[in-house]
């Protein structure tokens, strides 16, 4: 809070993303993200990614909701979903999201029932484990641009 | 004397039982047997104690000295003084005796005087007249009896009648008595008085009372001395011992008397304490001096030698008498003392200067922290100025202001490099830099490397990266300060080398000496670095010449900072050069493998998965070899730096990818060959020029002989050169072809400016949506969205656009079909196949629209990379060109560009 810590925080998120990007959880989609955030829209990152989010949460539960009926037969609505999905997730740089999705689909192409649920799965646990890394990015980011702010009369 | 020398020292010395001077065993048993315990100290027990003889004097002269040196004489008329003395006290108390005994029989003699005087007529009457033996024996009776009454009281009681015959035989009888009584009296006062003259002829001996007194005198001395650590003597002129007391005492007298200290003793210092005697002698001067004897009789002792001239009564020297005091403990002690004071101040010396460095250590902290925090001061508000001047150039500009701003934004870039290795250097040298530990991939990390090296290079040189088979698959480490190194020395490379290659090799070495169980190890070659400067490579700020500096650029600082970092993680950096043939720099580093078992799980997950398959080969892959791609650039990810593009493309895939590299992602590559299967004609441009350049590099020559030129002319010709400002150089020919590339762009925003392209997005995708307006925003444009195909369809009928951007897959009506109902009312003027379709199309904006000229409507298709919607099936369907999703500001572009003349 007293504005030393900006390196330190500049740091942490540097290498926060420098895993990130390792682990293939996210690629260079996300930069151009980063890039597209400027003075006229200084939280886009952080607004694309929430719409993202919500957006992605939603066509979980419908994905879910579909898969789990007992009747299901309808693998082209599944497709269009994921089709979304993986727009929205190859859009932000979601990469290791959209890469599950993309398999998820394939499943769902050849209607393997089994094939949909595993990659359900596959992608909410991509999906939870990339929410939970931008929340604590984001909330670096919150942190920094506090200590930035502060200014000493010199 | 000697106290007050010794007294600083002794005061500081504790006071210890001192060990006779001499060994108690040494000597015969005729010295020994006179040895006594040391008395209590009383005077009186004196007379008990039995002197050890300790002195060898040769008697014959030493009367002779005594008698002709003021100070014998001066002795000797002493004693004879003080004899004297004793002799008239003594003559005095015998004289008061004799008058008192004189007084007394005055007294008796005046009494006997009185009583004759008294009875005069009795005197008168014959005495011895014997009339009768009867008679003359009562007479006799009759006195003793009367002389008996007498002595028996005052009074003398005569019974008889006066004037009788009787009363005068009993009274001269009794006066009889008493003179009897005083004659017996004046016997014994005569016995006494001859008695007491008897015993005043006795003590009247006068030499026997001085030799007694010289007895005590001297058994005094002995019992006083006999313990001192003191050896006394005298010398004569040829310093011959004529007399020693307390000497060493196996020697004799022989040994001794007659003799001078170099014909006694042998060793060190004998020599010296006889040169002393000898100058005392000489000058006349007692002197005082320390001398230590290192002798085989007694090993080494220091003595302090006090030396006295001695003269006769003629005032001509005779010798000397000197005296020497065992001080070898003191002098040891004093010269510890002497040592520990040294010892101290030398400490104290060394504290201060220490104080006096930790002071200038301290002093450095603070600067290196001021320097750090100023940095960082800098840093904030300059990279402010870049960043605006960064936006500033995106917006419009005519050439002069273009020309500054970018000169503005690479000077900017130049200090905030500064000041980033600034701070690196500051934080490395004040300890402030931590090190992580986090699992990385070693391959990856050179790969990706070489891959953004590649990606900025302007020279025609072949990068390579070679990792031994035996390179773990991870390992753990601070990946991002490795990264930084190895990009440090490549670009370094690249700068420096002219022709030939630039590689990356790792490989593990077993080096017991090194730190732990393996190190890896890198090199980065690199060719013609024709400066003899090693030495001061790895100093700060400096460059091998200040030619170089002017030539190259850079603020010197990258390999000190390397050096810093290597250090830190624990390894060294070193380098080997010969020139023009290349340099090595080498660093090695200690590393720990990770638990391999952690990644593959994470792999096992999706290891079903189609995508995922070709990666296992990949982790393993030990070869990498990048060629310049000439007008292909790395977006390096800060704003605005948007000046590179690719002219005549628009099919730009992976190639884009695998050079923007960011992520060093194995499956990079099998996406990259699948791609390049799949790309048409307009990639083949591309693909030719990356085998030709393949090619170049491998020989200096066949890079001389044309093939080069006419290379980097074609490479000019694709307006490649590349306003690169994470290089900090600001070398005039970049710097021109630069300009004269913003102007080409500034020429076409005009004429952007004066027919304000519409453009229309065709997305269902809310994300996709927003990313992609934010782009546009960024290029300068603003677009119309449509959410599905016939909103698509809808929004052309009712205004005309100059692009449109068509997502392919949506809901309601998809890409395909509505490009295909588009191009139908080009062909023919109406909406029929639309309306045919199910699309509501108003036919009062129909007639409208069939007033504009039938131009073709550029439409550009939004893939998102899969096989149902391959290119083919774009083109077929009546599109123009693809964009495969994500879509990227280069593309978007790169696309404008083309479409929007």
């Amino acid at each position: 809070m007293l504005g030393l810590g900006v390196d330190r925080l500049q740091a942490d998120i540097n290498r926060l993303l420098a895993s990130l990007f390792h682990q293939g959880v996210l690629d260079e989609q996300f930069l151009q993200l980063q890039q597209l955030q400027d003075e006229t829209s200084p939280n886009f990152v952080y607004d694309v990614i929430n719409i993202y989010f919500d957006e992605s949460e939603k066509l979980l539960r419908n994905l879910r909701l579909l898969l789990m009926d007992r009747e299901f037969s309808d693998y082209k609505k599944i497709g269009l979903h994921l089709n979304q999905l993986v727009g929205s997730s190859s859009s932000i740089g979601a990469r290791r999201v959209r890469n599950v999705c993309v398999a998820f689909r394939s499943a769902s192409e050849l209607s393997n029932r089994p094939g949909c649920l595993r990659g359900l799965e596959v992608v909410e646990h991509e999906y939870h484990y990339l929410k939970n890394m931008m929340h604590e990015l984001f909330q670096l980011e919150q942190q920094r641009i506090l200590a930035a702010g502060v200014r000493y009369p010199m | 004397m000697v106290c007050e020398m010794e007294t600083d020292q002794i005061e500081e010395m504790d006071v210890e039982v001192l060990s006779s001077m001499w060994p108690e065993d040494v000597g015969t048993e005729a010295d020994k047997q006179f040895n006594v315990e040391k008395p209590a100290g009383d005077l009186d027990t004196l007379k008990e104690v039995t002197i050890e003889t300790r002195t060898i004097a040769d008697m014959t002269r030493l009367p002779n000295l005594l008698n002709s040196t003021h100070q014998g004489s001066s002795q000797l008329t002493n004693l004879v003084k003080q004899w004297e003395y004793m002799q008239d006290n003594a003559v005095r108390l015998l004289k008061e005796e004799l008058k008192n005994l004189d007084r007394q029989r005055e007294e008796a003699e005046a009494k006997e005087l009185k009583i004759i005087e008294e009875y005069k007529f009795e005197s008168n009457e014959p005495e011895n007249v014997p009339v009768l033996d009867e008679t003359s024996d009562l007479f006799r009776r009759f006195r003793q009896k009367k002389r008996d009454a007498l002595v028996d009281s005052k009074k003398i009681e005569i019974y008889e009648e006066f004037d009788t015959v009787a009363y005068w035989k009993q009274k001269a009888l009794s006066l009889e008595k008493m003179l009897e009584a005083s004659t017996e009296r004046e016997r014994r006062l005569m016995e006494k008085l001859s008695e007491s003259l008897k015993t005043m002829e006795s003590q009247s001996a006068p030499v026997q009372e001085l030799t007694q007194n010289l007895k005590r005198a001297e058994g005094f001395l002995h019992f006083i001395l006999q313990n001192a650590p003191i050896v006394m003597g005298h010398q004569d002129k040829d310093l011959r011992y004529l007399f020693i007391y307390n000497k060493y005492p196996s020697l004799r007298e022989q040994d001794i008397l007659g003799k001078t200290d170099v014909e006694i003793f042998h060793g060190g210092g004998v020599k010296e304490s006889e040169d002393f005697k000898r100058e005392v002698l000489e000058k006349g001067k007692a002197s005082k001096r320390e001398i230590t004897f290192t002798t085989d009789l007694f090993g080494s002792k220091t003595f302090l030698i006090y030396v006295e001239p001695v003269y006769n009564k003629a005032g001509e020297k005779i010798g000397i008498n000197y005296m020497g005091m065992e001080v070898t403990d003191q002098v040891v002690k004093r010269e510890k003392m002497a040592k520990l004071r040294e010892d101290n101040a030398v400490r104290k010396a060394m504290e201060s200067e220490l104080n006096k460095t930790i002071h200038i250590t301290e002093e450095t902290m603070r600067a290196k922290q001021m320097l750090a925090t100023m940095s960082h001061e800098i840093r904030s508000p300059l990279s402010g100025v870049v960043g605006m001047a960064e936006i500033l150039s995106t917006t419009k500009l005519d050439k002069e202001q273009r020309q500054l701003l970018n000169v503005m934004i690479s000077s900017g870039d130049l200090v905030l490099q500064l000041i980033n290795d600034i701070l690196d250097l500051s934080k490395v040298e004040s300890g402030v830099m931590r090190l992580e530990a986090t699992k990385f991939r070693p391959r990856e990390v050179v790969k990706h490397v070489l891959q953004t090296a590649a990606a900025s290079l302007k020279k025609s040189l072949t990068l390579e990266g070679n990792i031994a088979d035996d390179v773990p698959i991870e390992v753990v480490g601070d990946v991002l300060r490795i990264r930084q190194i190895l990009t440090n020395l490549i670009s370094n490379a690249i700068k420096f080398t002219h022709e030939g290659n630039v590689g990356i090799k790792l490989q593990v070495i077993s080096e017991p000496s090194f730190v732990r169980d393996n190190a890896l190890n890198a090199d980065t070659e690199e060719h013609e670095q024709n400066e003899n400067a090693l030495p001061c490579l790895f100093k700060k700020y400096m460059q091998a010449s200040a030619d170089h500096a002017r030539k190259y650029g850079g603020t010197g600082l990258g390999l000190a900072i390397c050096k810093q970092l290597v250090e830190l993680m624990g390894g060294q950096l070193t380098v080997t050069s010969r020139v023009s043939e290349g340099s090595t720099f080498t660093f090695i580093l200690p590393y720990k493998v990770g638990r391999s078992d952690d990644y593959s799980d994470d792999q096992d997950e999706f290891s079903d998965m189609a995508d995922q398959q070709s990666e296992p080969d990949d982790t393993a892959e030990g070869y990498f070899q990048f060629k310049p791609l000439l007008g292909s650039i790395y977006s390096n990810g800060g704003p605005g730096i948007s000046n590179d593009f690719l002219p005549h493309k628009v099919m730009l895939t992976s190639p884009i990818k695998l050079i923007n590299g960011f992520v060093a992602d194995p499956s990079n590559n099998t996406g990259q060959s699948e791609m390049l299967q799949l790309e048409n004609g307009g990639y083949m441009d591309e693909s030719k020029l990356e085998t030709s350049s393949g090619h170049c590099p491998e020989s200096a020559h066949q890079y001389e002989n044309g093939n080069g030129r006419c290379f980097s002319k074609e490479s000019e010709s694709c307006s490649s050169s590349q306003a690169s400002s994470e290089g900090g150089t600001l070398e005039m020919e970049s710097e021109l072809t630069v300009s004269s590339h913003r102007e080409e762009e500034k020429a076409e925003t005009e004429v952007k400016e004066t027919s304000k392209p519409k453009i229309l997005l065709v997305e269902d995708n809310k994300i996709n949506i927003m990313v992609a307006k934010s782009m546009m925003k960024q290029l300068g444009h603003t677009m119309d969205i449509a959410n599905n195909g016939v909103e698509a369809i809808t929004a052309i009928n009712s205004s005309s656009y100059d692009l449109v951007l068509m997502d392919v897959c949506m809901p309601v009506l998809d890409g395909l079909k509505a490009t295909r109902l588009i191009r139908s009312y080009e062909e023919t003027g109406n909406w029929n196949a639309a309306i045919e379709a199910g699309v509501d199309i108003s036919t009062s904006e129909n007639e409208q629209v069939c007033m504009r000229p039938t131009n073709r409507l550029p439409i550009i298709a939004m893939t998102a990379n899969t096989l149902a919607e391959s290119s083919e099936e774009c083109y077929a369907n009546g599109m123009d060109s693809f964009i495969s999703k994500p879509v990227t500001l280069q593309k978007l572009r790169e696309c404008l560009q083309q479409y929007l003349h």
